[in-house]
């Protein structure tokens, strides 16, 4: 295939446009989980280790969120943001923020859940001890997130590979403006459709290269964690 | 230097009764644990011995009756520590579970390092502080968890069944740092199975079954001469059920 070679020349050209592609993406959806983690952690330790009505109903809610679909989340955040909507007159709609907003709200269920799960069950086996040498209630939050900091680090790593390979909310709310709101995935949906496919497969290639990569990474820390803290 | 807090002795069970769901596990106990020497728990499987100790620590709260703590009806966080019958490692190195136990008494920073090596040392367990806790042997836990429990300074200490899964020597070196903690001062309250043990360790002995105190005397006492027919039948060590 004539294509996938072009592809390659386009990749080890260090292509501009390509790459800025490939920034911007990388920058939305790192900025995504950022946002997720620091909401989506204490909310899934709040979770974890707190009693209240309606707690089960949340949770549930929560790990159905998970699978949330992409252009559902688009949809919300578009109408949210757009010119008549609740949110209109900060003029975001169709910016890499809007994209930022609408990808950290697929992602956050996604690390709420994994964090809620991974606390409570470690809570369960320290509960006894930790409550024996009585360790304050922040303590104990401290505690939970440093023993699981591996656990959670696999879970922002599969928010981040939800976010990266989406392409349903950043289609909608970002407009896929070239130059601007353009990411990976919008362009390849784009450029396929235009026929040029050198530049959608330089993206795919670079794409896959990304979520292996993070994967890589995950397995990588799993092992090394295990063999390190136990 | 954690002596500012006040006492927990006498630790009283008055009346204390605890049911789950239908099902009672401890039945009217009244009992009072005293500064001394240290009170052996002894009894069948699943007669509430590490119930009874769950309670002393406040883990659990009785569904009748009343207990205090040097006459308080709460315990605070005072000056008690508990080795657990299947302890707990975090996961961290030996050494990093005993310093956590002393962090959590503000124990100075700049000496926990050391105090943390010396209590390794005491259990024997020295050359294993830098190993991740889960990954020593039940045994070994066992022992980092006592030393965890020691790094508290407690006033009582509460063991079960610290012995269950070591082996001879290590045994009776836990006897001894038991019976030295004994003697400067920490109450210990223990439970065992190991009638020899008991026969070593007890100033005086509770022997329950089925969720009762059968019967409560010196060590001397419940071995010589036993007041009921379950105690005397245990020593013999025949079957109480
Ligand atoms: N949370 C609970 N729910 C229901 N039953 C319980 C609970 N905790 C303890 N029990 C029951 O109470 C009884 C006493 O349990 P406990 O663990 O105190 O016994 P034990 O004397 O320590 O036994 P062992 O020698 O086997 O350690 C047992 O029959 C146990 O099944
Ligand atoms: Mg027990």
């Amino acid at each position: 295939m004539p294509e996938s070679v072009d592809a390659w020349q386009l990749i080890a050209g260090g292509d501009a446009t390509l790459f800025a592609i490939v920034r911007l993406s990388l920058a939305v959806s790192l900025s995504a989980v950022a946002i997720a983690v620091l909401v989506g952690l204490p909310l899934g330790a709040l979770l974890a280790l707190t009693r209240f009505p309606g707690r089960s109903a949340m949770i549930v809610v929560l790990n159905g969120f998970m699978g949330l679909p992409p252009v559902v989340v688009g949809l919300t955040v578009y109408l949210l943001l757009s010119r008549s909507g609740p949110l209109g007159e900060f003029g975001l709609l169709f910016t890499p923020a809007a994209m930022v907003i609408a990808q950290a709200l697929l992602v956050l269920p996604i690390i709420a859940a994994l964090a809620r799960q991974t606390i409570e069950d470690l809570w369960s086996e320290y509960r006894d001890e930790l409550t024996a040498m009585g360790v304050s209630p922040a303590g104990r939050v401290a505690t939970l997130l440093w023993d699981s900091r591996f656990s959670l680090v696999t879970a922002l790593l599969a928010g981040f590979g939800r976010a990266a390979a989406e392409v349903g909310t950043v289609m909608i709310v970002g407009g896929n403006i070239e130059g601007f709101t353009r990411t990976m995935t919008t362009t390849i949906a784009l450029e396929t459709s235009k026929g040029n496919l050198p530049l959608a497969m330089g993206l795919g290639i670079i794409l896959i290269g990304i979520i292996i990569a993070i994967n890589a990474a995950a397995w990588g820390l799993r092992l090394w964690s295990e063999r390190r803290a136990g | 230097m954690m002596r500012a807090t006040p006492s927990d002795l006498p630790l009283a069970l008055d009346g204390v009764c605890l049911r789950i769901g239908s099902t009672t596990v401890l039945d009217r106990l009244d009992l009072t644990i005293t500064p001394g020497a240290p009170t052996l728990v002894v009894g069948p499987n699943g007669s509430g011995k590490t119930t009874l100790l769950r309670l002393c620590m406040q883990l659990v709260r009785p569904t009748e009756g009343r207990m205090s703590w040097g006459g308080r009806a709460d315990a605070g966080q005072g000056r008690r520590a508990i080795l657990f019958q299947k302890p707990v490692m975090l996961r961290r190195s030996a050494a990093a579970n005993v310093c956590y136990a002393l962090a959590q008494i503000g124990y100075p920073r700049h000496l926990r390092a050391a105090c943390t090596h010396e209590l390794l040392d005491r259990v024997g367990l020295a050359d294993l502080a830098a190993r991740p806790a889960r990954h020593l042997s039940g045994g070994e836990q066992q022992r980092v968890a006592l030393a965890r429990a020691l790094a508290r300074q407690p006033e009582i200490l509460l063991l079960d069944e610290p012995t269950a899964s070591l082996d001879p020597a290590a045994t009776l070196h836990v006897e001894e740092i038991i019976r030295t903690a004994a003697q400067s001062g920490t109450k210990i309250v223990m439970a065992s199975h190991d009638l020899g043990q008991v026969r070593r360790l007890a100033g005086d002995v509770v022997f329950m079954v089925r969720g009762r105190v059968c019967e409560q005397a010196t060590a001397v006492d419940f071995f010589d001469r036993p007041s009921t027919p379950e105690a005397a039948a245990f020593i013999r060590g025949d079957l109480v059920l």
